[in-house]
């Protein structure tokens, strides 16, 4: 059998309101895995990130990351325990620097830097040399003093990635890193998710379902909030229930 | 063509401006507001800039780093008036204490109201200051005992200052200034370091982004509270120094139209800059200086000024230069 899981959702729910976006999915994720979450549109994948996040508490259910329950903890501590996510629509922090917006993140996981309110920011110099890093990682060394109102949304998408990788994350959420990007690009960033990979466990929410089933070692649909199927990628590609529901659909929707 | 003659290009040592005015901004401000009487038409109009430029840059601090607009401010300003007041002449405790009395009840006033307000965000945020600070000004119009009630608070003239084996008069115009400057220079000190440090590299992340600061592992609220306090003791400081220098404490303090000159002030001068706020007073006690002498109606032309201002600067004046600056960089 398999090792302990990092994270374990289980029989995890989200009601907005009377409507009910995501409805009793249970699902474990085992360490140094890369998984695909994919579904159809409004499946509630990006809403299963959010509460895996702490973004937003569950109405039911509990969370489990490495053994302690965290559902209902605030959206803070998810992050300092070790979870980071990137985002579907580009969430940044606009007016300011590349670089700032990546050094921010470092900040926010080194208590004592955290703490200040005295210390001149400049001397935490190994936030500025661990944000270069993640900038290096994601290829926008060479971007660093611009705002990052002002790249084109290619570069964007990556500064999300480098910031979620700032918090050296345990668990690493990317919702579709590569929504919108040109061919080119989206060459690129699933070769980066392919090296994030190798060092951590990364949940991929994905459309591009031939990129996806090449890469992942998992494959986890969603479809109407609840969990269809959960296998790895061969196991997807035979089921009878995705079949229908998913990948004809892919073939003829987007993706 | 004049690429051709000039084969060799040898880069020009660029001096780096606002990197300098950022390096130097507590110093060069210090020198601006110590040259200030000299500059501005009277004494009187100098103080006031000191005071409400203080004022303004607490505000500052919650609205234009921590993208907090609050519409209740008059209640720091006037908790710091009246806590120096009553200290003084109630409690007959030196200038001095005087002046932390005045702190110490702006920023516990500020901790209440800000637990209370930030509960909510944007324009309900804005609703819940304004609501709190109106109640905090009946309460005083009523405490007449304590308050001196619409006629303000009077008896705290200080005459002198005993500062270790040195006694100063405050009663000489000049003294009075550098004595409040010193004191306005200290505040800006302390605010120019809490920007510089992660503190204000985080209050800017809310300002830009709440979710992905939280995201990111910040605790937002707690922030926002220390922000709120923060200002909120700042611009007590600035009712301190306005108690002092006008030995009174009128109920206006409080009012809600003082509340809104600090929204006009830093507007006008650049909301989230360091220079800003002064900028911003400078102009709006300037205007009301001249004008009030020409006419009664001088709020029109204020009023007029600040509108274009909006329309055509948004930025404020500073704010403008600033992003103009960096425009031009390549
Ligand atoms: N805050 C909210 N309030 C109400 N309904 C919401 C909210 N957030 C999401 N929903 C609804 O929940 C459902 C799931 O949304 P979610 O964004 O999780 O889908 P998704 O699988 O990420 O879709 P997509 O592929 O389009 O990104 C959708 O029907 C959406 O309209
Ligand atoms: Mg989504």
């Amino acid at each position: 059998m398999s090792a302990t899981p990092v994270l374990a959702a289980e029989g995890i729910g989200k009601r907005f309101g009377g409507f009910t976006a995501l409805d009793d999915v249970n699902v474990a994720f085992e360490r140094g895995r890369l998984t695909a979450i994919i579904g159809p549109n409004g499946a509630g994948k990006s809403t299963f990130f959010s509460l895996l996040s702490g973004a937003v508490a569950p109405t039911e259910g509990h969370i489990h990351f490495e053994g302690v329950d965290v559902a209902g903890e605030p959206q803070h501590r998810f992050a300092r325990m070790g979870i980071a996510r990137s985002y579907q629509i580009t969430n940044l922090f606009p007016q300011l620097s590349v670089h700032e917006n990546v050094r921010l993140a470092c900040q926010a996981m080194h208590a004592p830097a955290r703490r200040s309110l005295w210390r001149d920011r400049t001397r935490y110099t190994g936030l500025a040399d661990e944000a270069d890093a993640a900038l290096a990682q994601v290829g926008l060394a060479s971007r660093r003093k611009r705002l990052a109102a002002s790249l084109a949304h290619g570069e964007q998408r990556a500064l999300e990635i480098a910031v979620a990788l700032a918090s050296r994350p345990k668990l690493l959420l990317l919702d579709e890193p590569t929504a919108g990007m040109s061919p080119e690009e989206t060459k690129e960033m699933m070769a980066l998710i392919g090296r994030l990979a190798a060092e951590r466990t990364v949940l991929l929410v994905e459309h591009k379902m031939k990129m996806v089933m090449g890469l992942a070692d998992r494959i986890v649909v969603l479809h109407q909030g609840k969990l269809l199927a959960s296998g790895t990628p061969d196991e997807i590609r035979a089921d009878a229930a995705v079949r229908r529901v998913y990948l004809g659909e892919g073939r003829s929707g987007r993706g | 063509m004049i690429r051709d003659i000039a084969p060799v290009q040898i880069a020009p040592t660029r001096i780096d401006w606002p990197m300098l005015a950022q390096r130097w901004r507590v110093p060069l401000l210090a020198v601006g507001l110590a040259a200030l009487p000299w500059i501005v038409p009277s004494q009187a109009l100098a103080v006031n800039i000191l005071i409400f430029g203080l004022y303004a840059t607490g505000f500052n601090l919650l609205f234009g780093f921590t993208g907090m607009l609050s519409f209740g401010h008059a209640a720091f300003f006037g908790a710091g008036a009246y806590g120096t007041g009553i200290a003084l002449a109630r409690f007959g405790i030196g200038w001095f204490g005087a002046i932390g009395t005045g702190i110490a009840v702006a920023s516990a006033l500020a901790l209440l109201i800000g637990a209370l307000s930030i509960r909510s965000r944007g324009i309900y945020f804005s609703m819940v200051t304004l609501a709190l600070a109106q109640l905090i000004y009946y309460i005083a119009l009523q405490a007449t005992g304590w308050t001196g009630g619409e006629n303000g608070l009077r008896g705290l003239t200080v005459l002198t200052l005993h500062i270790g084996p040195l006694t100063l008069n405050f009663l000489d115009p000049t003294v009075k200034y550098y004595v409040i400057l010193a004191f306005v220079v200290a505040a800006l000190w302390a605010v120019s370091r809490l920007l510089n440090a992660p503190f204000g590299a985080a209050i800017e992340a809310i300002r830009e982004n709440e979710g992905r600061a939280a995201a990111c592992g910040y605790d937002v609220k707690r922030i926002k509270l220390v922000a709120f306090v923060l200002s909120g003791s700042i611009c007590g400081l600035a009712g301190a120094l306005n108690a002092l220098h006008l030995s009174i404490v009128p109920i206006d303090s409080l009012s809600y139209q003082t509340s809104g000159l600090a929204v006009i002030m830093v507007l006008l001068g650049g909301a989230g800059t360091f220079f800003g706020p002064f900028i911003g007073a400078a102009i709006f006690l300037l205007i009301e200086d001249v004008f009030s002498l020409w006419t009664v109606h001088w709020q029109l032309f204020a009023g007029m000024v600040f509108i274009l201002a909006v329309l055509f600067l948004p930025h404020g004046v500073w704010g403008t230069l600033v992003s103009w600056r960096k425009g031009r960089e390549p």
